[in-house]
């Protein structure tokens, strides 16, 4: 019989800013998103003083002035580097894992005789190694998995460890009675609201619905995750490392843009970055897209947003070429005088290296060339990110985010290591 | 980014090559060629289980005695059961320190090693936080000239 479990990390990003600085062990603490905009993480103290996810630091920050509360910068080699060691414990403990998001993984525990004891064990050892606290769900399906994390997290008697019992079961349907139908995974507001109106209340009445009528009525998806309720897998582990179809770098400013050469540094930047994790993957793309806007909060401003698609003549993974089509597409839908929030890029059809199809009468990547941004790669590895770059990211820095209070990279830093007083 | 001890997780092509394992283009083949191991890897041996191990910095020189001085890097596995007569870094005060753990009579005590300067025995009041146990340090004498 098919066996789930969803591991999430409880309050990751602020849990790993308190694991470094034991001085804020009981304090209020939240974490911005880029550029120190909004509150994207809150610590359980934080929570539990009411400032919501999501909300913009400036309209809290006589609030969390008030009560004490620090906030963080994010800093995602930090939580990158935690959320990797968080990985390998899990894969040292189960064969199946899927990394899900940066804090939750699925394991598949098929065959595991005392599931529950084990996701006990998991809790434990993640506790003790990296000092990260995490529910665990588990259930018959995906689905169920992820509500019973839910339950693990909000409901204390279970311990941070809740496993679902078959949906039939009458302790299952009174846990699913008892919350709304936005709890399910995948229903989002704009369709809890819809299945509100037809009565779809609770998840235990989603669980009863007929597949088939919410097939007709919603779709495959909804179906699927009403069969899922019930217990029947229709969702399977995804493999750890698939390679990604799309790869996406973008970023805000850290203030409004018009200068051209900071958006061509940006773009330059975004396109070094998404080229780096393209070759990572063996892989090289046939067209990117390159994307630029204004801030639509800015309603004074007059608003623009476009992108572009440039394809390439030869599926590459060569930086130069790369940034040279970026260039060509960002003149295409730059206009000057206008006020910049955004720019990304993101590359698209993407195949690996090895099944490079040799158009007639295209250029082919020059081993050369491959062998140089092996090279490069290697040395931004090895000497930390940005060692070596293209000229054009260095035409000019105003684009850089604001991170006032980013604190130390304490775990991939000589520099910054944390301090233990002798 | 490159992680300090994530290093598994990217393979560990970079830093275990053979001494002699090229081909002699021509002539007399090495003797060597059978004798060929792996350089000696520092992470192997120093780094009992990278996941859980963090590198932190001493500051101060309580523990002098014990070989940790000022500005060592102390090598922490977080998974290690601390027992008594562990070196450990704890959390007191809302600080971490670095000290010995001593188990006596059914209480922790924190112990500091500096034969010069005398100084206090801690004596936790509440239950101790270990973060992890001390496995090693490193103190380098020289700094790591910059190639070029």
């Amino acid at each position: 019989m098919a066996l789930y479990a969803l591991v999430d990390a409880n309050n990751f990003y602020a849990s790993c800013e308190k694991i470094f600085d034991p001085a804020l062990t009981d304090t209020p603490l939240v974490v911005l998103s880029n550029n120190d905009g909004c509150i994207v993480a809150r610590s359980a103290e934080a929570k539990a003083l009411g400032i919501p996810m999501g909300a913009p630091m400036h309209q809290w920050q006589a609030f969390c002035d008030a009560h004490g509360v620090i906030s963080k910068s994010s800093n995602y080699t930090l939580y990158g580097d935690m959320s990797a060691r968080m990985l390998s414990i899990l894969q040292d403990m189960c064969p199946q894992v899927e990394s899900y998001s940066i804090d939750e993984s699925f394991l598949d525990l098929a065959g595991y005789a005392d599931a529950r004891a084990y996701g006990l064990r998991i809790r434990k050892r993640l506790q003790q190694d990296i000092k990260i606290t995490c529910g665990v769900g588990i259930g018959a399906t995906k689905t169920l998995a992820k509500f019973a994390n839910h339950l693990a997290k909000k409901q204390a008697e279970f311990a941070g460890v809740c496993q679902l019992s078959a949906s039939t079961c009458a302790r299952t349907q009174a846990l699913m009675a008892a919350y709304p139908v936005a709890e399910v995974w995948g229903v989002g507001r704009q369709l809890s609201a819809r299945l509100q109106a037809d009565g779809v209340e609770t998840v235990l009445d989603l669980a009863r619905c007929d597949p088939l009528a919410i097939k007709q009525r919603y779709g495959i998806v909804l179906a699927k995750t009403v069969r899922e309720l019930r217990g029947e897998p229709c969702l399977t582990l995804e493999d750890v490392g698939r390679p990604k179809q799309q790869i996406i770098a973008s970023r805000s400013f850290g203030s409004t843009i018009t200068d051209p050469n900071a958006i061509k540094a940006a773009i330059s930047h975004h396109v070094s970055r998404a080229a780096e994790k393209l070759r990572a993957q063996q892989g090289q793309c046939a067209h990117l897209y390159v994307m630029l806007r204004t801030n639509p909060f800015r309603e004074q401003d007059t608003q623009y947003r476009r992108s572009i698609l440039v394809p390439l003549a030869q599926a590459s993974a060569d930086t130069g070429l790369l940034l040279a089509a970026a260039m060509r597409g960002l003149k295409q839908i730059f206009v000057p005088g206008l006020r910049y929030h955004k720019c990304g890029v993101m590359l698209g059809e993407i195949s690996l290296m090895s099944q490079q199809q040799t158009d007639l009468f295209a250029p082919v990547d020059d081993p050369k060339r491959l062998r140089l941004m092996g090279l490069m790669d290697r040395i931004n590895r090895d000497q930390g990110a940005g060692t070596l770059q293209f000229a054009s990211t260095q035409l000019s820095n105003t684009w850089q985010m604001r991170t006032g209070n980013r604190s130390p990279r304490y775990t991939t830093c000589w520099d910054e290591l944390p301090i233990a007083y002798a | 980014m490159n992680s300090i001890i994530g290093k598994p997780l990217i393979p560990f092509i970079r830093r275990r090559f053979a001494f002699f394992d090229a081909l002699i283009p021509a002539g007399f083949p090495s003797p060597a060629a059978d004798y060929v191991q792996n350089t000696i890897d520092l992470h192997e041996r120093l780094i009992h289980n990278a996941a859980a191990t963090f590198f932190v910095r001493a500051s101060g020189d309580s523990m002098r005695d014990a070989g940790i001085v000022d500005g060592s890097v102390l090598v922490v596995d977080a998974s290690r059961p601390p027992v008594s007569g562990h070196i450990v870094v704890a959390c007191l005060d809302g600080k971490y320190v670095v000290k010995r753990l001593h188990h006596s009579q059914g209480r922790v005590e924190l112990h500091s090693e500096n034969s010069l300067t005398p100084y206090p025995v801690l004596r936790p009041s509440t239950d101790l936080q270990i973060f992890g146990v001390v496995t090693s340090h490193i103190v380098e004498h020289l700094k790591k000239p910059r190639k070029g």
